[in-house]
């Protein structure tokens, strides 16, 4: 009986302190440092309409634009209020069957093999980067959709790759949305 | 040569910040109150929250019923605030209710530290749940286990009295927990984390689709969830997530909280007992296996996607499905380890999709379950190889088996053994059950064949050693599985904290004997061989059939 | 009792020890060993399985005769074990089973066949009666032959009062007549008691036994999940695990060889103890010898040989060396006592003096009494009249005889006997009526190996002390000539009392030896209690172990047996579980490969774990269980004669321990899981 007197009394202390207390804390914090990350790193239109986030991936299909990896949150992918991998083995056919789908829109071929995360899906779905490898892999069907010069395109690849992790990940990436409207915007 | 260097960084730097971590644990789990007059004005607060009742001192039985009575709370709370969160405030995206089975598992997974989740943080949880439930729960739950080592190391020091319950959860809670937190979580919301409680955001993407993109006080939840061993993600795909895990330098971060207090844990237990060299024998035993696991989970995962072999896809680079490039190469595996190591759970990259072998390495992770482990609990779990390792070291040496002085006899080998029956039984029992009947173990998995099996495996596996990790592709929001593995969750949770308190309760009763060049020393190197091998062989030799028939299967039928 | 080693496999042991394997198959007492009744369970269901099953049944009924081979050999083990015991029991029974005692009731005498003796009885016992129980001797002096328990031949001297006073049943009376009042319960003698512990009737399990038996039944019901779930795994796997196949997995798995050893390693234990002729109260006393921390041990025939010896003449100012010497070895001619001897031997090696015969010198002896404190010769030359006195003894009873003559004591003779005392020697002064011709230095002699033996001791861990009446300076120099890590000087039984409860506040485990009445709460409160046969009832049964040789260095040896048998269990339960390792090499690939395969009869992926290369699925699984069975009967030896023990710190030893019997015990299973599978394909039985 004194230990349920006790607990009680200390769920709510606990709850004060650790939740109420913390968060306000944290979210405090985040206003009044981090203003823009905090709402979700949104990247809004010149009219003030959110197109998207810095951090998370969209979906597209469209030639003149580079394509993100493939994705399995929600039901036709990039659904960021469903994020999911695919959750498949990598011996599994599934796989196979769904890389043999996307290679013919690559045009892969045994001379030209395809980037391979742009047949694995990330771990959310959500993953906003691909290589620099694999957008200059891009770049003769974006420019050739532009109407830009191959060169061109692939120089604004370069502009925007960068690398993560310093010293110790050599890989260079870019961000697929932001190279995106870098290419619009460059129009 | 860049892996192996970015994981001794990773590993040292946190190894050696564990270090004065323990130092500070110490302080403020076990305070020395006649030296401290800043303990003894904490203490004075501690008392004022919780009661007259925490001034009292309590012996092993008393300290483990005020445990049990604050986790039915816990228990309650959580499962009534989850049930109810349709009609709560701080729900702006109108998530509606639950079902029944899905909560109690999702109660009994966080009061337990396991933070399973058979649901998604994003689709299914309002804000309320998420904070006052869930975030609640990962702070108390890992400060019960944390509380419940400060026991057991006391009561290995010789002290009849536990301590107070309420005490130390507060300690641990406050003192420990809270501060790290708020480093930790002011340092995720700098590297561009989300922290909000407006609702999710809604996008028109470049080509016009609407995207819904779901956000929240991420940076807070995510902390705690680190640091506490947790693991429970805010969103459904956890560190994989960019809003869970923004960055490379956000997911280092992450890395060192997932190990940074189970490894503090180690040298508190030693400053407690006053045996730090004991504790770094234990400390780096630990360090051995851990450093195996990681470099077998980095080597297998080196080879390609097994699926994409005969296709026109480069086969130059590991394994990418269920990986997020911003994390480099060699994050994932690290991190599977770590975070199975620890029982903390936590992914940042999906381990269904991990080669078989890399896969095998977080399971073996949860069936041993002490390399460092989950906070607190971790070391209480090693305590149990511990006291088989000195039984059977101690006959080898020709005495009846000692531990700190205290001899290990017929009552403290069955509580022992009794726990690690336990940790097989709860295993190998339920994945039998749903391995046999289709209907709640085949029809639910995302994979066939030997995965398949591996998917049932991994998630009792999870379950038992309140790990919380999964391979996701299990569709286990169904009610056997909601049921068992809640069950299994807590009885897991429960049964290997009071059967070590119990033992240590009973070595500290007994009459303390002086050592001699002929008892055997628990501070050489001889004696971690032995623990190495003790933990080793009770590893393997219950776990490898159950191995066997799946990962290694996988690994032989596809990968060579 | 002879200390004769018994050849290992002695037919007579080894006949009725097969014998008795099968007796034990009796379920009631197999459950007493958890392993070895799942064993046996596993066996019946195999054999259950020969007529059940479909096909295959040579293979089933192979496996059925190996699993039963199994369970018999472990009970063969314990047979033996027993069988040994049983025949160092035997000759002690031999000699109680006939004898009729004298017994004294209302002070007539009649005859009672001596298993009916109660306590408190008396009994007279004449030249050439066996004494027919443990007893006191209340009435009367006498010798009685003992050889038949000690094997020492010489007589011994018991009479009442005194510390000398029991007897043990079994023995003889040489001469003389005694009365005895029986001191033990009917069937209590410690002969009874030793002999039911040996037969394993009595046996109780020890503390550590009991510890490691929950262990083994803990991890046979590990190792029973493990193969139970395998069947549904079964099912997932789109294989079907037979029963018996799981029955030999499960039976390779559990610890058999540390189960079917368990029971024989504490009565060989047992057995050991008797050999060198200790009897023990209970199997827990041996074990807590393992655990001694401290050794008390007197002085006085355990560390040095007993007695003082003459080891050197040092003479006053203007005596001749020659004179002292002789007047010495004169003073000591009629001396019997060593010391006595011990002069006169000095004498005539480091002078050639032969001994006189004390008539033709018309000396007559002065023995030593308490009131003079010397003794000494005085030499009649002319008659009656002494016309010379010699005498030897302490310097003060010296000084006063050479004063009471009107000499006087040089103050160099002074200085000799301050300078010999200091050495921890044992000055004895000798005059000649009033001229102090020079001092004797006696020495007590520290035992051959001692040091070493003590050495050995300290890295065991233990530390010895020793225990005498003499004075601190004499104890200080005796204790570090013998190398003890401390001793008590002028000890009384008080003082050995409150040292063991001293040492034991301290957390340190005590052993000592004793025969005195005044001994036997010292020997009651120490953990290990060895009571000497020559000593007193009270001693006898305030101790937990009685040595029959009296001698008590065997305190040592006894140590070295409780440890011997603690890390026998604990090294056949390391072996016992490193097997392992190969037995799922050799088992698991031959159940898996029917596992995850389209078509029965097609071999699965798992078939590649056959690291072995084993002939075929049947014949890798006969191959360990095989093993499993022979290992038993191989390390059946080990078990009974105990591990060897070196004294090399713990530290070492389990690093030498870990090495031979853990990974030994990883690689022997491989070679001889290969070997068997190559001999049963060679000889065409699989």
């Amino acid at each position: 009986m004194k230990s349920l007197i006790a607990s009680i009394r200390l769920v709510i202390a606990t709850m004060l302190i650790c939740v109420a207390g913390y968060t306000a804390l944290i979210l405090g914090l985040a206003r009044l440092v981090t203003p823009d990350t905090a709402e979700g790193s949104l990247i809004k239109s010149a009219g003030g309409k959110i197109i998207g986030s810095h951090l998370i991936a969209q979906k597209f299909t469209q030639p003149r634009y580079f394509w993100p990896r493939p994705s399995a949150a929600g039901k036709d992918g990039y659904d960021a209020s469903s994020a999911s991998g695919s959750n498949k083995s990598p011996t599994s056919s599934d796989l196979t069957e769904r890389a043999k789908t996307i290679i013919p829109q690559y045009g892969a071929t045994a001379e030209k093999p395809l980037p391979p995360e742009l047949a694995a899906a990330s771990g959310g779905g959500l993953d906003p980067h691909i290589t620099e490898h694999a957008a200059l892999y891009q770049a003769e069907r974006v420019a050739k959709a532009r109407g830009l010069s191959q060169a061109q395109v692939e120089e604004l690849v370069r502009q925007q790759a960068f690398a993560p992790g310093g010293i110790f990940m050599p890989d260079r990436l870019v961000n697929v949305l932001e190279l995106n409207l870098a290419l619009d915007q460059a129009r | 040569m860049n892996a192996i260097l970015f994981i001794a960084l990773i590993v040292g730097g946190t190894a050696i910040l564990s270090w004065p971590l323990g130092r500070c644990m110490k302080w403020a789990m076990d305070p020395d109150l006649a030296r401290s007059a800043g303990a003894k004005k904490f203490d004075r607060l501690f008392q004022f929250f919780g009661g007259r009742f925490c001034a009292e001192q309590q012996n092993w039985k008393q300290y483990v019923v005020s445990m049990l009575v604050f986790n039915v709370l816990m228990f309650a709370v959580s499962f009534s605030l989850i049930g109810f969160q349709q009609h709560l405030p701080l729900n702006p995206d109108g998530k509606g209710a639950i079902n029944a089975d899905c909560i109690f598992n999702t109660a009994a997974s966080f009061t337990s530290n396991t933070n399973l989740q058979h649901y998604s943080g994003e689709v299914t949880m309002s804000y309320l749940s998420q904070l006052f439930s869930l975030m609640w729960l990962q702070f108390v739950s890992a400060a019960t286990g944390i509380a419940a080592l400060a026991a057991m190391a006391r009561g290995l020091a010789g002290r009849k009295n536990m301590g107070n319950f309420f005490v130390d959860l507060q300690r641990a809670t406050f003192l420990v927990l809270l501060p790290i937190a708020i480093i930790v979580a002011s340092l995720m919301v700098f590297g561009g984390m989300p922290m909000t409680l407006h609702g999710a955001a809604h996008a028109s993407t470049l080509e016009g689709i609407e995207q819904t993109i779901a956000r929240g006080p991420v940076a807070a939840f995510l902390t705690i969830k680190q640091i506490g061993t947790n693991g429970g993600g805010f969103f459904g795909p956890n560190c994989t997530h960019p809003f869970e895990n923004p960055t490379f330098c956000t997911n280092i971060l992450g890395s060192v909280s997932i190990i940074l207090i189970p490894m503090g844990c180690v040298w508190m237990f030693g400053r407690i007992v006053g045996r730090m060299r004991h504790a770094a024998v234990v400390f780096v035993v630990m360090l051995v296996f851990l450093f195996a696991k990681i470099s077998g989970a980095v080597w297998f995962e080196q080879a390609p996607t097994e699926a994409f072999a005969n296709l026109p896809i480069e086969q130059n680079v590991g394994n990418l499905e269920g990986k997020e490039l911003r994390f480099g190469a060699t994050a994932g595996p690290l991190w599977a380890v770590l975070t199975t190591c620890t029982s903390n759970g936590s992914v940042d990259c999906m381990h269904d999709s991990l080669n078989p072998m890399t896969g095998l390495m977080p399971m073996i992770g949860m069936w041993l379950n002490t390399t460092f482990g989950g906070v607190g609990v971790g070391m209480i779990n090693m305590f149990l190889y511990i006291v088989l390792a000195v039984f059977v070291a101690g006959m080898m040496v020709g005495r009846t088996p000692e531990f700190l002085g205290r001899r290990i006899e017929a009552r403290e080998v069955k509580l022992a053994v009794i726990a690690l029956f336990a940790h097989a039984l709860f295993v190998l029992a339920p994945t039998a059950l749903f391995a046999a009947i289709p209907d709640w173990g085949a029809k639910t998995l995302n994979n066939t064949g030997p995965h398949g099996f591996s998917e049932m495996l991994y998630e009792f596996s999870s379950a038992n050693a309140n790990n919380g990790s999964g391979f996701e592709g299990l569709g286990d929001n169904t009610i056997p599985w909601n049921v068992f593995t809640g069950t299994v969750m807590l009885l897991a949770r429960f049964i290997p904290i009071i059967l070590p308190l119990a033992i240590a309760g009973s070595l500290a009763a007994k009459r303390q004997t002086a050592e001699s060049a002929g008892t055997l020393g628990v501070e050489d190197g001889t004696f971690g061989v032995m623990l190495f091998g003790t933990i080793l062989f009770v590893g393997a030799l219950t776990f490898f059939p159950a191995a066997a028939l799946g990962p290694i299967a996988e690994h032989l039928q596809f990968m060579r | 009792m002879s200390q004769k080693p018994r050849s290992l496999f002695d037919w007579s042991i080894v006949g009725p020890a097969i014998g008795d394997a099968f007796k034990k198959l009796n379920p009631r007492l197999m459950v007493k060993n958890p392993v070895m009744f799942v064993t046996m369970v596993g066996a019946a269901l195999t054999t259950i399985g020969i007529f059940t099953s479909a096909g295959e049944r040579g293979f089933v009924a192979h496996l059925a005769i190996w699993l039963w081979f199994t369970v018999l050999f472990a009970n063969f083990a314990e047979a033996m074990a027993e069988g040994r015991g049983k025949a160092q029991a035997a000759t002690l029974r031999r000699m109680r089973t006939t004898t009729m005692a004298r017994g004294l009731r209302n002070g007539r005498e009649e005859k009672i066949p001596a298993p009916d003796l109660q306590k408190g009885d008396l009994v007279v016992c004449e030249a050439g009666d066996v004494i027919p129980a443990d007893g006191d001797v209340i009435e009367g002096i006498a010798s009685v032959d003992e050889a038949a328990i000690t094997g020492e031949s010489a007589p011994v001297i018991r009479e009442s009062g005194g510390d000398r006073s029991a007897v043990t049943g079994g023995t003889r009376v040489l001469s003389d007549r005694i009365v005895i009042r029986v001191t033990m319960e009917k069937g209590q003698g410690f002969l009874e008691r030793m002999i039911a512990l040996v037969e394993g009737a009595q046996r109780q399990k020890t503390p550590n036994e009991i510890a490691l038996t929950i262990l083994l039944a803990a991890l046979t019901l590990i190792f029973l999940l493990v193969c139970v779930t395998l069947k549904p795994f079964g099912v997932y796997a789109s294989a079907v695990f037979s029963v018996p196949v799981l029955v030999a997995l499960l039976v390779c798995l559990i610890p058999t060889t540390i189960g079917g050893l368990l029971s024989a390693i504490g009565i060989a234990g047992m057995d050991r103890v008797l050999r060198r002729n200790v009897l023990a109260m209970s199997g827990r006393a041996v074990e807590a010898s393992g655990d001694i921390d401290v050794l008390l041990l007197d002085k006085t025939g355990t560390i040095t040989l007993g007695n003082r010896m003459a080891i050197a003449f040092h003479v006053a100012p203007g005596v001749e060396e020659g004179y002292l010497a002789g007047a010495s070895q004169l003073s000591s001619l009629a001396d019997e006592t060593p010391e006595g001897r011990s002069v006169v031997i000095l004498a005539k090696e480091k002078f050639g003096l032969r001994a006189r015969e004390m008539h033709e010198l018309g000396a007559t002896f002065v023995p030593f009494t308490a009131q003079t404190r010397m003794s000494g010769v005085d030499l009649h030359a002319n008659g009656t009249e002494p016309t010379i006195r010699i005498r030897k003894g302490a310097a003060e009873s010296i000084q006063n005889f050479v004063e009471s003559s009107g000499g006087a004591f040089p103050q160099a003779v002074q200085k000799t006997v301050d300078e010999v005392s200091r050495r921890g020697a044992t000055p004895l002064v000798v005059a000649e009526d009033r001229q102090t011709l020079g001092v004797i230095e006696l020495k007590d002699i520290v035992k051959g190996g001692m040091k070493e033996r003590f050495a050995h001791l300290r890295k065991m861990g233990i530390r010895t002390v020793m225990i005498t009446g003499d004075n601190p300076l004499t104890a200080g120099s005796i204790a570090a000539e013998a190398g003890v890590d401390d001793f008590m000087a002028q000890a009384t039984p008080e003082d050995k009392l409150e040292r063991i409860r001293n040492e034991q506040a301290q957390g340190r485990l005590v052993a000592m030896t004793g025969d005195g009445t005044n001994d036997a709460p010292a020997l009651a409160q120490a953990d290990v209690g060895v009571a000497m046969n020559t000593g007193t009832q009270a001693a006898r049964e305030a101790g937990n172990m009685v040595d029959l040789d009296s001698n008590p260095t065997k305190l040592i040896d006894i140590v070295e047996i409780g440890k011997q048998l603690i890390m026998t269990r604990g090294a056949l339960t390391t072996f016992s579980l490193a097997n392992d390792v190969a037995k799922y090499f050799a088992i698991l690939p031959a159940m898996f490969a029917a596992t995850y395969v389209a078509t029965a009869g097609q071999r699965g992926q798992l078939a590649a774990l056959d690291i072995m290369h084993l002939h075929s699925p049947e014949s890798a699984i006969l191959s360990a269980v095989i093993f499993n069975a022979l290992i038993i009967i191989a390390l059946v030896p080990i078990a009974l004669r105990g591990i060897a023990y070196r004294p090399i710190g713990a530290a070492a030893i389990l690093r030498r321990n870990l090495l031979i019997y853990g990974v030994g015990g990883v690689i022997v299973p491989f070679i001889g899981i290969k070997l068997i599978d190559m001999i049963l394909t060679a000889l065409h039985l699989i």
